[in-house]
C-alpha cells in the first residue's frame, strides 16, 4: 500500500512550500495595508500641519477665539470650529442615547421574536442611508418643521437642526451597540432578578443597566466619535458660518464643514487656507481617534468580565 | 527505563514499560514489526500533562483499540500520531513516535507527507460542504492528480461500503447524507489518498446502532489493506471489531496512562489488572 | 408589601415600556418621513430624460447621467480592489497571523481605521494620491481613496465569515494533508464565501453612498459629459451631484436633488438586495 501512496505523489515538497511562503508574504502584505494607511494618515496630516504652524503659531491655534478663513483680517482660533461641533454633537447624544439605549432595552427584554424581526431591519436601513440623505432631510423637514413649530425665527442653518438629525443618524449605531452589550450580561444575573419578584422595568433599571454599562459607555463615545466626524448632514443643516457660540439657533461651522467649504472652492493649494484644511484634519483626527480608543478599551472590559 | 532505544530497532520489551508489571507479557509477537511504535510519550498542553508516559505498538494490519475513561487522553494520544495537535497552541509532545520506522515529530519530517500516510476520521462525520464526488476526490486533488479521479473516487466509496448507496447521486452535497452515510463518505474520503494507516476517534459515537455495525463490518474488511488505530467508549465495538486492546486511565494528575495492553480477548475475558476488569465489566469509567 | 407599592412598581414597569415602544416608534416614524419626503419631492422628477441628460442650469432639463455613470466607475474599481485585498488581509489575521501581540495591534489597528472620519481619508486621499502620486482628480483616485475606507469593513466581515466555518472543517483539511494554502483555498474559502461576498457588497454599498471623501479627491460638481478614462477624465458621483443641487435655495433644485436620492436609494437597495440572494443562493448548500 505504501507503494501505491508513493506512486501519486507528483508535488514536490519543495515547490510545495515556496508557493506557500509566497502566499504567506502576499497575504501578510495584504494585512499589513492597514498598518500603512493608519501610518500614512497620521504622517500626511502631522507634515501638512507643521506647514501651517509655521505660519500660525499653534498657541494660537489652539486658543484663540476667532475663526476667519475667508474673510480679512484672516484669524485661525480653532476654538469656534470645536466648540460648534461638540455642540451638535451633545444635541445628537442628547436625543440618541436615551432613545437609542430605550430601544435596545426593548429590542432585547421586551420585543417579541417577531417584532425584533421588524425592528432590527428598520434600524439597520437608517443606518445605511447615506448621510448626504439626512442632510437634505434637515433642510426640507427638520428645519421647516422646526420652523412650523417651536421656533418661527429660525434660519434656514442652524446648529439645532444639524444636531438632530446627526442625532437620528447615529441612533442605530447606540441601539446596535447598547443591544450587543446587555445581550453579554449573563442570563443568570436576569433570572435572578425576576426570581426576586422585580418587575422588567425594575430588572432593566437595577440588573441590566448597570452590568452594562461599561458597553453602553463604549456606544455613547463611539457615537460622540461618529457626531463629531460627520460631515455631509452637518454641513447642510449647519451651514458654514464659524462663529463662538453655545445658541442652538444659529449657524455655525464645525471642523468638518470648513475642511469641505475650503476644498469646494478653488481655494491655491499653497494658501494658508489649503494648509489651515490639514491642522483642521489632524485636529478632528485626534479627537476621533482618542474617542474611539477609549470605546475600544470599554468594550474590552466589558467582555472580559462576562466572557 | 529512561533509557531511550533507537527507534529504528523496536524492542517488544520496550512496548507497556510504564505499566506495572504483567501487563507487558500480553503483547504478543504480532507486533514484533509494529506499523507504528510509541515510546514514552507524553503530551502537554502548556503547564497541563495530559498524557504520561506511554509506550505502545501498534501492528500492522491490526484493528488496535484505545479505550479508557473520558480525559485520559486518548485523543491527545490519537492526533500526536498524525500530528493534528500541531495546530493546538502550546502543545508539547516528550518521547519518540514511530511511523515505519521514522521518527514523526522529528524538524525532518513532513508534517504534510505524514498526514498523508497515516489518514483521520474524526468523531463527528465531517464532510465538506460540496458534491459526495467532491468530497472523496478532496484528498487527490490536494496532490494534483488530474486522472483517474472518477476511477478511484469509485474504488473508495466501495471500499467504504457506501457506493451502492450514493452512485446515482454524486453531485448532491456530502451533506445531505445521513450521519451513518456521511461517516463513510468520511472514511471513503479519507482512504482515496491510500493512506498505510487509518486514526479513528470515536467514529460511531454520533452514529445509530445500524450505522455503527456497518462501520465495525467494514472496518474488518479494510484491514486487509490498512493499519486502523480506534478510539472507542463502547466496550461492545471494542470487543468485536478490535484485534488489540489498549486501556488508558488517568491518574491523580489527570494524566492519562496505559494501565494494559494486549490481545482484545484476553483484555476483555482475562485482564491482568483489577481496574482492567472493573472498566471493561462497566463498574467505573 | 402594600398595594399601593405594587400599584407604583406596576405602572414604572408599563411606562418604562410605553416609553421604551416610544423610542422604536420614533425612529419608524423617521424612517417613513425620510422615504416619504424624498419619493413625494423628487418622484415626479424620474423619468427617462433625467437618466439621459446631464446636469444643467434649467433644474427641468438636468439629468444625472454622468453622475451615475461616475458612481457606477467608482463603485465598480472599489469592488475590484477591496475584494482581493481584503480578503487576503482577513485569511492572514484569522488564519496565518497567530493570537501574538503583532496580530493583536494589527486588529486593532483595523477597527480603529473603521472608525475614522471618512473626510479624513478624503484629506488623505487627496495628499497621497492626487497630490503625491500625481493621479490627479480622476475616477482612479476617488476609487482608491474609497477603497482605503472600506478596506476596514471588507476585511472585518470577512474575518467573521471565515470565523464562522466550523475548526472541524480545518482539521478535516489538514488531515488528508492539505497545506495551510490548500486548506484555506479549496476548505475554508468555499465554506466562508456567502459570508465574505454578503460583506463585500454591503461594504461596496457604503462606498456607492460617500460624499465627503469625494469632495476633497475633487468631484466636480458640474459635470456635463461622460467619464470614460478612469485615469483622466474630470467625473462626478450621484451624491455629489445631490449635494450641490440640495444646496441651492430654488425649490426646483430640490426637488430634482430629490429624484437624485430617490436614484441612490434604489441602487444601495438593488445591492442589497443582491447581497440578501447571494448569501440565500450561496448558503443553500451549506448547513452545517
Ligand atoms: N486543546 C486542548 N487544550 C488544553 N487541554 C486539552 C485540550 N484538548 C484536550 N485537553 C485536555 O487533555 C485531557 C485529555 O483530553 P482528550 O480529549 O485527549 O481526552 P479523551 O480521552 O479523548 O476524552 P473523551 O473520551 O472525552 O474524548 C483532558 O483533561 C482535556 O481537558
Ligand atoms: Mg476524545
Amino acid at each position: 500500500m505504501a507503494g501505491v501512496s508513493t506512486a501519486h505523489r507528483p508535488d514536490s515538497a519543495a515547490t510545495t512550500r515556496r508557493g506557500e511562503a509566497l502566499i504567506e508574504f502576499l497575504l501578510r502584505a495584504s494585512a499589513a495595508i492597514g498598518i500603512i494607511t493608519t501610518v500614512g494618515i497620521v504622517t500626511v496630516l502631522l507634515v501638512e500641519a507643521i506647514f501651517f504652524f509655521a505660519e500660525v503659531s499653534p498657541v494660537d491655534f489652539f486658543t484663540g477665539t476667532r475663526w476667519s478663513a475667508s474673510i480679512l483680517p484672516y484669524a485661525f482660533g480653532v476654538i469656534p470650529l470645536i466648540t460648534s461641533t461638540l455642540m451638535i454633537a451633545f444635541i445628537a447624544l442628547v436625543l440618541a442615547v436615551p432613545l437609542g439605549v430605550l430601544a435596545a432595552v426593548w429590542m432585547s427584554e421586551f420585543a417579541s421574536q417577531r417584532v425584533r424581526s421588524i425592528i432590527k431591519p428598520v434600524l439597520e436601513i437608517l443606518a445605511g442611508i447615506p448621510t448626504i440623505v439626512y442632510g437634505f432631510f434637515a433642510i426640507t423637514v427638520i428645519t421647516p418643521l422646526l420652523k412650523a413649530t417651536i421656533l418661527p425665527d429660525l434660519g434656514t442653518f442652524s446648529a439645532l437642526s444639524a444636531g438632530i438629525v446627526v442625532g437620528i443618524l447615529v441612533l442605530p449605531l447606540v441601539a446596535s451597540l447598547t443591544e450587543d452589550a446587555l445581550r453579554a450580561v449573563p442570563r443568570g444575573l436576569r433570572e435572578g432578578s425576576y426570581a426576586l419578584g422585580a418587575t422588567r422595568w425594575e430588572t432593566v433599571r437595577r440588573v441590566l443597566l448597570p452590568a452594562a454599562l461599561s458597553g453602553i459607555a463604549a456606544a455613547v463615545i463611539l457615537a460622540m466619535s461618529r457626531a463629531v466626524g460627520e460631515t455631509m448632514a452637518v454641513v447642510l443643516a449647519a451651514g458654514t458660518n464659524p462663529q463662538l457660540t453655545l445658541n442652538p439657533t444659529e449657524s455655525v461651522q464645525t471642523m468638518t464643514a470648513f475642511i469641505v467649504q475650503i476644498s469646494l472652492g478653488d481655494t491655491p493649494t499653497e494658501s494658508i487656507q489649503f494648509k489651515a484644511l490639514f491642522a483642521v484634519g489632524a485636529t478632528l483626527f485626534a479627537i476621533t481617534f482618542t474617542l474611539n480608543l477609549i470605546s475600544a478599551w470599554l468594550v474590552a472590559r466589558y467582555r472580559n468580565v462576562y466572557e | 527505563m529512561n533509557e531511550r532505544e533507537p527507534v529504528t530497532k523496536p524492542s517488544v520489551s520496550q512496548i507497556g514499560a510504564s505499566a506495572p508489571s504483567g501487563a507487558t507479557e500480553a503483547t504478543s509477537a504480532s507486533s514484533i514489526n509494529p506499523a507504528l511504535l510509541l515510546e514514552n510519550v507524553s503530551c502537554w498542553y502548556g503547564g497541563f500533562r495530559a498524557v504520561r508516559e506511554v509506550s505502545l505498538a501498534i501492528p500492522r494490519n491490526k484493528v488496535t483499540a484505545l479505550i479508557g475513561p473520558s480525559g485520559c487522553g486518548k485523543s491527545t494520544l490519537l492526533r500526536s500520531i498524525n500530528r493534528m495537535n500541531d495546530l493546538v497552541p502550546g502543545f508539547r509532545l516528550e518521547g519518540e513516535i514511530a511511523f515505519e520506522g521514522t521518527s514523526v515529530h522529528s524538524r525532518a519530517t513532513d508534517v504534510i507527507d505524514l498526514r498523508r500516510r497515516v489518514g483521520m476520521v474524526f468523531q463527528k462525520p465531517n464532510p465538506f460542504p460540496k458534491s459526495i464526488f467532491e468530497n472523496v476526490a478532496f484528498g487527490l486533488r490536494l496532490l494534483g492528480e488530474t486522472t483517474g479521479i472518477d476511477a478511484l473516487v469509485e474504488e473508495s466509496l466501495r471500499a467504504a461500503a457506501l457506493w451502492d448507496e450514493v452512485k446515482d447521486k454524486l453531485d448532491q452535497p456530502g451533506l445531505s447524507l445521513s450521519g451513518g452515510q456521511q461517516q463513510r463518505l468520511c472514511i471513503a474520503r479519507a482512504i482515496a489518498i491510500r493512506p498505510e494507516v487509518i486514526l479513528m476517534d470515536e467514529p460511531c459515537s454520533a452514529l445509530d446502532p445500524k450505522s455503527t455495525l456497518q462501520i465495525e463490518e467494514l472496518m474488518r474488511k479494510l484491514i486487509r489493506d490498512y493499519t486502523i488505530v480506534i478510539v472507542t467508549h463502547n466496550m461492545q465495538q471494542a470487543a468485536r471489531a478490535s484485534d488489540y486492546t489498549v486501556f488508558l486511565t488517568m491518574g491523580d494528575d489527570r494524566a492519562g496512562y496505559v494501565v494494559e495492553q494486549g490481545e482484545t480477548g484476553k483484555i476483555f475475558t482475562a485482564p491482568q489488572q483489577q481496574l482492567t476488569a472493573d472498566y471493561v465489566s462497566g463498574r467505573f469509567g | 408589601m402594600s398595594t399601593q407599592t405594587t400599584t407604583r412598581r406596576k405602572v414604572a414597569n408599563a411606562l418604562f415600556g410605553l416609553l421604551a415602544f416610544l423610542a422604536i416608534f420614533a425612529s419608524l416614524v423617521t424612517l417613513v418621513a425620510l422615504l416619504f419626503d424624498v419619493v413625494v419631492r423628487g418622484g415626479s422628477s424620474v423619468d427617462l430624460q433625467f437618466f439621459t441628460s446631464a446636469p444643467s442650469r434649467i433644474p427641468a432639463k438636468a439629468g444625472i447621467l454622468p453622475a451615475l455613470v461616475g458612481t457606477l466607475w467608482v463603485t465598480t474599481l472599489v469592488a475590484i480592489m477591496t475584494f482581493p485585498i481584503g480578503v487576503a488581509a482577513a485569511i492572514y489575521l484569522e488564519e496565518y497571523a497567530g493570537r501574538g501581540r503583532w496580530s493583536r495591534l494589527l486588529r486593532i489597528n483595523i477597527s480603529n481605521l473603521a472608525g475614522v472620519p471618512s473626510i479624513v481619508y478624503g484629506i488623505f486621499g487627496l495628499a497621497l494620491f492626487v497630490r503625491l502620486l500625481g493621479l490627479g482628480r480622476t475616477v482612479f483616485a476617488a476609487a482608491l481613496t474609497l477603497s482605503l475606507l472600506i478596506l476596514p469593513v471588507v476585511i472585518i466581515s470577512s474575518m467573521e465569515a471565515i470565523r464562522a466555518v466550523p475548526p472541524s472543517q480545518r482539521e478535516a483539511a489538514y488531515a488528508l494533508g492539505a497545506t495551510r494554502w490548500q486548506m484555506v483555498r479549496r476548505a475554508l474559502l468555499p465554506a466562508a464565501a456567502p459570508g465574505i461576498l454578503t460583506g463585500i457588497v454591503l461594504a461596496v454599498g457604503r462606498a456607492v453612498g460617500e460624499t465627503a471623501p469625494l469632495i476633497l479627491i475633487g468631484a466636480v460638481t458640474f459635470v456635463t459629459f461622460v467619464p470614460v478614462n478612469p485615469f483622466e477624465d474630470k467625473y462626478t458621483v450621484l451624491p455629489i451631484q445631490i449635494f450641490n443641487w440640495a444646496g441651492r435655495p430654488q425649490a426646483a433644485f430640490q426637488e430634482i436633488s430629490a429624484a437624485a436620492i430617490l436614484v441612490l436609494l434604489v441602487l444601495m437597495f438593488l445591492l442589497n438586495l443582491v447581497a440578501v440572494i447571494l448569501r440565500a443562493r450561496l448558503s443553500r448548500t451549506i448547513q452545517w
